[in-house]
């Protein structure tokens, strides 16, 4: 089954550069595609984040991933690359835990 | 647009611009390894989704997904729905780099985020292609490498959250978001989807909240008119 998403994935999001790449523009080149095309990756980030830090399994919690993420803001706020902000995060996550 | 040969201090100008981008990009594979084994994939499936998929905020999802429990299937989905955005950079850079046949092909495979921003800004079509081929592979070859690394090591730490790994996740996926987040209505998209995500995981079978909050930007896309940038 992993495998197959592998895979999945690879096939499709190869045509999906190569189609940009290929396809006539006026097909695709239409202000609401573009629009919603844009805010895709806005909204499945923000969504992606949201169940990583507060989901387990079908409960909302709140627990040491809610502090990985505060210093993860943090670190952004201060613009901290982005591998010092990522394992930033899960220094304080692993701290919290070990109190 | 004028195609005279790239004057030697342009060419190298280029070229160390690309090179900066490709290394600081291609070290950020290292955690992408890692928190690809933590999800519980493998570090052959680790290594094939760097070499293959090779576009991190796809790979990123697709293991985020799965860690949370959600179908492979799902999580694949999510992938595609983010990569959707390379095809709208391949819509701008397909006039400006003019390969076609093999070239094309080829070149397909490393249109990425920061190979698109290094090359459709440049002049000429030649500093373009140079900016593009720099910066994909350079990046191309630090992402694997890094991976593999971050697979390996991960594999040799053991159990992920002693060491905090599944908030990194939620961490990368924040940093990728947030140089989209300056404008305001992005600000509530960003919202309004963490909302619907965390409204439905009580409800539905995990990776499909993730996939429902695609459904806020094809709303907000539809009731928003304001021009693009």
């Amino acid at each position: 089954m992993m495998w197959t998403a592998v895979l999945v994935t690879a096939v499709g999001c190869y045509l999906l550069k190569l189609a940009g790449l290929s396809v006539p523009p006026r097909v695709l080149e239409r202000p609401l595609v573009e629009r919603v095309a844009d805010l895709i990756p806005v909204a499945l980030l923000s969504a992606l984040v949201a169940v990583q830090v507060f989901a387990r399994g079908h409960e909302i919690v709140l627990d040491a991933r809610a502090l990985g993420l505060g210093a993860a803001v943090v670190l952004l706020l201060l613009r901290a690359p982005f591998l010092v902000v990522v394992f930033g995060a899960a220094v304080v996550a692993a701290g919290v835990r070990l109190l | 647009m004028t195609d005279p040969p790239l004057d030697p201090r342009e060419r190298s100008s280029v070229i160390r611009d690309s090179l900066g981008v490709g290394i600081a990009t291609g070290a950020y594979g290292v955690s992408f390894g890692a928190v690809s084994v933590a999800s519980g994939l493998t570090v052959w499936q680790t290594c094939a989704l760097s070499l293959l998929v090779f576009t991190g905020a796809s790979q990123f999802a697709l293991v985020g997904v799965v860690a949370a429990g959600g179908a492979p299937l799902s999580g694949a989905l999510t992938a595609l729905l983010l990569g959707t955005r390379n095809t709208l950079y391949g819509l701008r850079l397909a006039p400006l780099l003019a390969w076609r046949g093999v070239r094309r092909v080829l070149a397909a495979h490393v249109l990425i985020d920061e190979s698109t921003a290094m090359s459709v800004t440049r002049e000429s079509r030649e500093a373009a292609r140079l900016g593009f081929l720099v910066t994909g592979v350079s990046i191309f070859v630090l992402w694997n490498a890094a991976t593999l690394a971050g697979a390996v090591a991960g594999n040799a730490l053991g159990d992920p959250r002693r060491y905090g790994l599944d908030a990194a996740v939620g961490a990368a996926f924040l940093a990728l978001l947030w140089p989209r987040l300056h404008r305001r209505r992005n600000q509530l998209v960003a919202v309004a989807a963490a909302a619907v995500a965390l409204g439905t995981v009580p409800i539905v079978p995990a990776g499909v909240p993730v996939l429902a909050a695609a459904g806020v930007a094809l709303v907000a896309g539809l009731l928003t008119k304001e021009p693009e940038q």
